[in-house]
């Protein structure tokens, strides 16, 4: 046989490791380490594990490249892999049946990885892999070739924006760190991503934590800190191996510890495991938990940039913003500035989730549209029911609805909207989403996660909650939406932190772009979207029943009364609201409203 | 104390000698960890890692008793490095020259032997202290109740001196008076050689002063202090004795010397708020009025004479110790006649002029420190500025001593007693208080974890500890706060009583008895 | 120096002031719940609120500095309207126990509740309760009446640098706990008590002693040296509680014995009448080692033991007096000494000496200065 290369690339994500990936890629690696396999190409077969490629419903995704040409698989299990082996391999013949398909392209096609770009292509575990993409060559032109002052220069020419959610000049914030005089000063990297339903930045670390390490140990010679912590929850187990492996790496390279790269400077970056409460995000809450005490935020009297952790100058960034740093260096800062708007440089990076067809990761560049992500790379809505809204930044954002399906995604538009970047997560509703029920769902988070610190956040938040609980239980009153609007702008204007500040905006969104919809709840006693069971009521449709008794059968509080053959009726005092009847129903006869 | 404990938090170095602060003087202790917040340093000379080790920038941990070779030694290298204050010196005292030879054996070498201080310790305490701008010693009864207390006292004074320490804000002398009158109780004459503001009882033209203002002839004779008259007592010289609000049965070192002296006496008056273990040994109790119960003024540690004030009427027919005393003179045939306290308090001023300046509607507020010899003086915050009473202060020969007891076969342990933060003295008060009972209800020994191998005890254990005087029951304490060899028995509880133990021995100038150090033996209760 | 303009009025002040400390200087009331000026600022309770020029929104002055050209209003409906929700929120997740609360009246939350006219809130929901009560001796803990201002978390670690409390969980129950929900077990100063603005923390001893009206008595502490100053506040001839002032050279700081050790002062066990003895003395005994231990604590009794023999104060003194001339008579004044006390006041102390010297005729007299 000629001469082929192959190289196997199976993703090894969290997403993917709990859908099999570890016995996908085992299964490969034997088959390559075989006899018979190394007979035909000594070492030119390796399979290898690269980081998430955003696609985790497809997992586990596996690329196989012979002679640079790639064919990606999707949803393989171990069982599968023969036959990979065997046809593709061996005979160079693709198996076309699990190969992926027009979603994956789809999925794809839209998006613009800078961040994400080693994710799904490379080991995340190997440091020469790093390297050999061109890895810590922009931290080694940072600390050799280019001043502090360059280096600021060029990150704020970028005009990167902290992917944390607020959206401050990276750029600025390290001249700010630069300008200070001080023996002492830490860069910090903030990974205690808590929104349910975002993955970004634990994605970011699994797959590529070197670019991290890089963007870090940049920043720390633009401001002239020697000591730098990574914050990450301590439950992203994957996350927190890697970058201790990582970490590692850099010391034995000498790309941590003294006199990096021969430069003179100092530099140590130490893993901080987070205990993971969501207020542990907020920068004064970070400082005070890696300063070992209970993570409540402080009030913000100078900047952190000016006294931050030890009361040091302090840049405490995001995964994402300091991921993106190395890639501003090698590419220039031009390029970067030239992905995204005026304001905002570059990528974003979203957790596409909710009622669309492809969920996911994906990285768009700032600027684009809604629309543009649920339709294109999102492939539309599941069973192309009607859009409703969508939930933009996690359970601190807001929800927006379609008429803000052609407003950009970038800073500023998303902040005349009344939301915020946040995080990054977007949760897609459709029309079997209650909107009054999704805002329960997102203050149940937060007034679980207010530190408690202060009267507006603890005790409002949970009072709002317990009034749209009551809504949503049926027992709504009148005045209700009036006393949520008057709450949540109270906490917003008064709450410490901004986490308090940024909580009911899922309310007074809602309300905002809803409202019918909570009169709805409270007048009516109805959920549109069937989903508040207390407001559901199950009615038998007379003209479809057929007395088959199935319903009666299967009522667990004996609630349907009927003799055979004629039709039956369903007793609302006993009536639990299950909905075992409706589900059971072959004649359509249950009414669900 | 020279200086004032608002002065603490700006010290910028802490010598505390001897003295649990913390745990004796918590609000003292609140000033000190102040000062170390804002940047002071801290060293602590003591045997027992007490709290506020945790708070010091070093911990020299001496053998109990070994105070003057560890300060001889701390001496020796200040003058040996060059580190003393020779204007001071030249300005403000005499008898350098000669007193320098006696430091020149107790190199950091010499002391580490005696005290089992590191001498990198020693030598770095020296240089802290000697180059510090405002620090200030802070002693209590680790310093003074050994057999050489005044010679550790002697010595304070001499590295004060030396390196020009004292008189300044913040910086000087300090120690921390443990009662809450103690003070004003030697100020007002309560010593047998002294009257009112320490004139000397044997001095002629004091005493026609005194007799003068007192209408009455008086005695030239220096009398005795309290430790000689359990002394007199016990050889029948002494025969009666009036003690007011005083338990030395349990205070007094040797317990069952103590009692032996009082039932000899023929006739014990003892008027106290309680029937405590002194006037159980009365012929006669007379029932006093405790502090809330009076008007009259305490004068603290600082020298800050304030206010107390009559808060609630005594119980029953319990008087105010002035009206009993007042009573009682009259019946001897010395009449006593003041309209009220302000009265007393106003002879008093008379006969000592540092208090002439101050009258009860001066201190309505925060009290004044003495000395205040006029009405519009403002007291005196600190002593010794720009100079010393007697023009020039002298430097003290002297020389270590080892303490009277030491542990030998027999009694192989040193027992150190002390206070702890709950209980107050000998538990009159704070025993009757239900919450201070609950949190400490009884005695316990102190022992450190490999004495306690050593003698086979165990933590939580019944032991007895005995000395050549007496012995006690009580519950052993593991602990890694005392010196290995050493015990520590807090002195609050009479069922366990640490004076049961405790030597008589006294020091030759002040009197003090040796309750910090004696020999004592600790073993299982045999069942 | 910075000069702002506060309510329409300019005032100048230090930089290192907050915008509260200015309006304070000014004389104008703001409420607060959490801010204490010995503690590291806090910024929890949000009532201190005020609007100016520049401020996106309202800003917690106790955690604002003060800026050149600064205009500030402490005081608008609006602003109002905000600090009035928040003493709502309050309220709704408070025990509605003012009747039987021991800081009934000298409660912060209550005043700011009768200021803003608040007998009912607007909101109803889960209240904390909490079964678990802490048995320690010294402190009554009712922690469903915390407001989280922190004040005793801080003061705790910041000024007595114990650190025995600190806050525990997240949202609605938020809890200031020691360490694992166990039993308080600290100094007890108290210090704690003395900042607490609610009835969260009281004295344990204070309960049913009395509230309101006491009769306030400065006085000095009885215990070591220190000095502190005291106020007792008097009910019924009766120590209600104990507590010190602000201004005072202790700074408002007690210790535990300081605070909540006067119990004796009402003791059953004091003295109430002058006894002569009638029994012999009883001796300490030799136990069986052959060693001197002491005899098994007998607990004192007073009046009915039988040793003495209650008599009248003219008694009393008359044989006190008669035995001294006796005794001066056979062997002369120096036969006789006298012990003068560290716990009495100067002027009893200058008494008995005077007394020991001029009426006795001897210069034997001492006190306990030595141990």
């Amino acid at each position: 046989m000629d001469k082929k290369d192959i190289v196997i690339k199976v993703c090894s994500g969290t997403g993917s490791l709990s859908a099999g990936g570890k016995d996908v890629l085992e299964a490969f690696r034997s088959l390559a380490a075989s006899t018979g396999t190394q007979a035909e190409f000594r070492d030119r077969c390796t399979a290898h594990q690269v980081g998430c490629r955003g696609f985790c419903s497809r997992d586990v995704l596996v690329d196989v490249i012979i002679n640079g040409e790639k064919i990606t698989y999707e949803l393989i299990k171990p069982d599968m892999v023969p036959r990979i082996f065997e046809e593709h391999i061996l005979q160079g013949d693709p198996v076309d049946e699990w190969m992926a398909g027009e979603q994956h392209r789809e999925f794809h096609a839209a998006q613009t990885k800078i961040v994400l770009s080693h994710c799904g292509e490379m080991d995340p575990e190997s440091l020469d892999a790093y390297l050999a993409s061109g890895g810590y060559e922009a931290a080694h032109q940072a600390f050799v070739r280019m001043t502090p002052g360059e280096i600021i220069e060029e990150i704020k020419r970028s005009a990167l924006r902290g992917r944390g959610g607020a959206g401050f000049p990276t750029g600025l914030k390290w001249e700010f760190a630069g300008r200070m005089r001080s023996k002492e000063k830490y860069v910090v990297c903030n990974g205690n991503e808590s929104d349910p339903g975002a993955f970004a930045d634990r994605c970011i670390i699994e797959g590529d934590p070197h670019s991290v390490i890089e963007g870090m140990m940049i920043c720390a010679r633009a401001i002239g800190a020697e000591r730098g912590y990574i914050y990450v929850r301590d439950s992203y187990a994957l996350a927190v191996k890697r970058l201790g492996l990582a970490l590692r790496q850099c010391r034995e390279h000498g790309f941590l510890g003294s006199n990096v790269f021969d430069s003179g400077f100092d530099l140590d970056i130490r893993l901080y495991p987070a205990p993971g409460a969501f207020i542990c995000g907020e920068a004064t809450a970070l400082m005070k938990s890696i300063e070992g005490k209970r993570a409540m935020p402080s009030p913000r009297m100078w900047r952190t940039a000016e006294k931050g952790l030890w009361g040091r100058p302090t840049v405490i960034n995001n995964v994402e913003t300091l991921a993106n740093v190395p890639r501003i260096l090698g590419r220039g800062a031009e390029w970067f500035a030239g992905v995204g708007t005026e304001n905002s440089g570059g990528t974003k990076v979203f957790s596409l989730t909710g009622k669309v067809k492809n969920t996911g990761l994906v990285e768009i560049p700032m600027g684009v549209t809604l629309r543009e992500v649920i339709y294109g790379i999102g492939g539309g809505m599941v069973e192309d029911r009607a859009f409703k809204g969508i939930q933009l930044g996690g359970p601190t954002g807001g929800c927006l609805s379609e008429a803000f399906l052609d407003s950009r995604v970038d800073y500023e538009s998303l902040a005349l909207a009344g939301t915020i970047m946040g995080s990054g997560g977007m949760v897609v509703l459709d029309e079997t989403s209650c909107i009054v029920d999704t805002a329960r769902f997102f203050l149940d988070i937060t007034q679980a996660e207010s530190c408690g610190k202060c009267t507006p956040c603890r005790l409002g938040l949970r009072r709002m909650f317990e009034i749209l609980q009551r809504i949503t239980n049926g027992h709504g009153r009148n005045g209700d939406i009036e006393l949520l609007e008057d709450l949540g702008s109270h906490i917003r204007a008064t709450s410490l932190c901004g986490f308090g500040m940024t909580a009911p905006n899922p309310v007074l969104t809602t309300i905002r772009y809803f409202r019918d919809e909570y009169a709805v709840h409270i007048k009516d006693r109805k959920c549109p979207a069937l989903v508040c069971k207390n407001l559901l009521t199950y009615s038998c449709i007379q003209e479809n029943c057929t007395g088959c008794g199935l319903c009666k059968k299967v009522c667990p509080s004996d609630a349907i009364r009927g003799t055979r053959k004629k039709s039956h009726k369903i007793d609302q005092d006993l009536c639990v609201k299950c909905g075992s009847c409706f589900d059971a129903c072959k004649f359509d006869a249950v009414l669900r409203e | 104390m020279t200086n004032s404990i608002e002065e603490i938090k700006n010290n910028d170095l802490l010598l505390v000698i001897g003295s649990n602060t913390t745990e004796t003087h918590p609000i003292i202790g609140l000033q000190m960890k102040k000062a170390v917040r804002k940047g002071a340093k801290l060293i602590v000379i003591d045997p027992r890692r007490i709290e506020l080790v945790k708070w010091s920038h070093d911990w020299l941990q001496l053998r109990p008793g070994t105070d003057v070779a560890l300060l001889n030694s701390i001496m020796h290298v200040i003058v040996k490095q060059g580190l003393i204050d020779q204007s001071f010196m030249d300005s403000r005292t005499q008898g350098f020259e000669e007193f320098k030879d006696t430091l020149s054996r107790y190199t950091p070498e010499y002391a580490e032997e005696i005290t089992g201080v590191p001498r990198g310790k020693i030598v770095e305490t020296a240089y802290l202290y000697a180059n510090a701008f405002t620090p200030g010693i802070y002693y209590t009864m680790g310093v003074t109740q050994h057999t050489h207390g005044t010679d550790n006292v002697f010595c304070i004074a001499n590295l004060a001196l030396m390196t020009g320490n004292l008189g300044r804000s913040s910086t000087g002398v300090n120690p921390l008076r443990g009662q809450n009158n103690v003070q004003g109780a030697t100020d007002m004459g309560c010593v047998p050689a002294f009257y009112p503001g320490y004139q000397s009882v044997d001095l002629s033209g004091v005493r026609e002063k005194f007799e003068k203002a007192w209408k009455t002839g008086l005695s030239a004779r220096p009398g005795l202090t309290a430790t000689e008259m359990t002394e007199a007592a016990l050889q029948s010289s002494l025969k009666a004795m009036y003690i007011k609000g005083e338990n030395p049965v349990l205070s007094d070192p040797d317990i069952q010397h103590t009692v032996k002296a009082l039932k000899n006496l023929d006739l014990l008056i003892v008027q106290d708020i309680f029937l405590t273990e002194t006037a159980e040994l009365a012929d006669v109790v007379l029932p006093a009025a405790c502090f809330a119960e009076k008007e009259g003024t305490f004068t603290n540690t600082e020298r800050r004479v304030q206010r107390v004030r009559k808060a609630v009427d005594p119980p029953g027919e319990a008087r105010e110790d002035s009206w009993i005393i007042s009573r009682l003179s009259g019946k001897l045939g010395y009449p006593m006649h003041y309209e009220n306290m302000e009265d007393v308090f106003r002879e008093a001023g008379k006969v000592w002029p540092a208090l002439a300046g101050i009258t009860y509607a001066r201190i309505q507020g925060r009290g004044l420190q003495w000395p205040c010899p006029t009405r519009d003086h403002p007291g005196t915050q600190y002593l010794f500025k720009g100079g010393f009473p007697k023009k020039r202060a002298v430097f003290t020969r002297v020389e270590y001593r080892p303490s009277e007891e030491l542990p030998d076969l027999e009694y192989p342990l040193v027992l150190n007693t002390g206070r702890e933060q709950f209980q107050y003295h000998t538990g009159t008060m704070t025993r009757r208080v239900k919450a201070v009972n609950k949190i400490s209800p009884e005695a316990y020994v102190e022992v450190h974890p490999e004495d306690a191998r050593k003698t086979g005890v165990d933590h939580g254990q019944m032991v007895e500890v005995s000395s050549r005087r007496g012995s006690i029951r009580i519950r052993c304490h593991i602990s890694p706060r005392p010196l290995k060899g050493t015990v520590f028995i807090p002195f609050h509880f009479k069922e366990a009583a640490a004076n049961m133990l405790t030597n008589t021995r006294r020091d030759p100038v002040a009197g003090i008895p040796e309750l910090k150090v004696c020999a004592v033996r600790l073993e299982p209760v045999k069942k | 120096m910075v000069t702002l303009n506060i309510d329409g009025q300019d005032i100048t002040v230090d930089r290192s002031y907050t915008l509260l400390d200015a309006v304070r200087e000014m004389g104008i009331t703001i409420p607060t719940l959490c801010h204490h000026p010995d503690l590291s600022l806090f910024g929890g309770c949000r009532l201190c609120l005020v609007e100016g020029s520049g401020m996106r929104r309202p800003a917690a002055s106790c955690v604002t500095p003060v800026q050149e050209g600064m205009v500030v209003q402490s005081s608008t409906p609006y602003l109002e309207r905000l600090r009035k929700t928040n003493v709502e929120l309050l309220l709704s997740d408070h025990p509605n126990d003012c009747m039987l609360c021991e800081r009934a009246g000298n409660c912060k939350l209550q005043e700011l509740a009768y200021y803003y006219g608040l007998r009912e809130h607007r909101f109803e929901g889960d209240r904390r309760i909490y079964s678990r009560k802490d048995n320690n001796p010294f402190l009554q803990r009712e922690m469903e009446k915390c407001v989280m201002c922190g004040q005793c978390v801080r003061i705790c670690d910041e000024i007595q640098g114990v650190g025995a409390i600190d806050f525990a969980y997240k949202g609605l129950w938020t809890k200031v706990t020691p360490p694992f929900e166990r039993d308080l077990d600290c100094e007890f100063c108290g210090q704690c008590v003395g900042v607490c603005p609610t009835g969260a923390l009281t004295g344990r001893i204070w309960a049913g002693k009395g509230r309101q009206k006491f009769r306030e008595v400065d006085t000095v502490c009885s215990y070591c040296g220190c000095g502190c100053i005291l106020t007792l506040a008097v009910k019924k001839n009766q120590i209600a509680r104990i507590y010190s002032r602000k201004d005072t050279i202790n700074e408002g700081m007690l210790c535990a014995k300081g605070r909540f050790a006067y119990e004796f002062v009402n003791s059953p066990e004091r003295l109430t009448r002058p006894l002569i003895r009638t029994a012999p003395k009883k001796d300490w005994q030799l136990n069986d080692s052959g060693r001197y231990a002491q005899v098994k604590p007998e607990r004192s009794s007073t009046n009915s033991s039988g040793v003495f023999r209650e008599v009248s104060w003219e008694e009393a003194l008359d044989h006190i007096a008669f035995r001294i001339k006796e005794i001066k008579d056979v062997h002369g004044a120096d036969a006789i000494g006298g012990l003068a006390s560290a716990r009495c006041t100067n002027e009893e102390n200058y008494l008995f000496q005077k007394f020991m010297r001029a009426a006795v005729g001897t210069n034997n007299v001492d006190h306990c200065a030595r141990y």
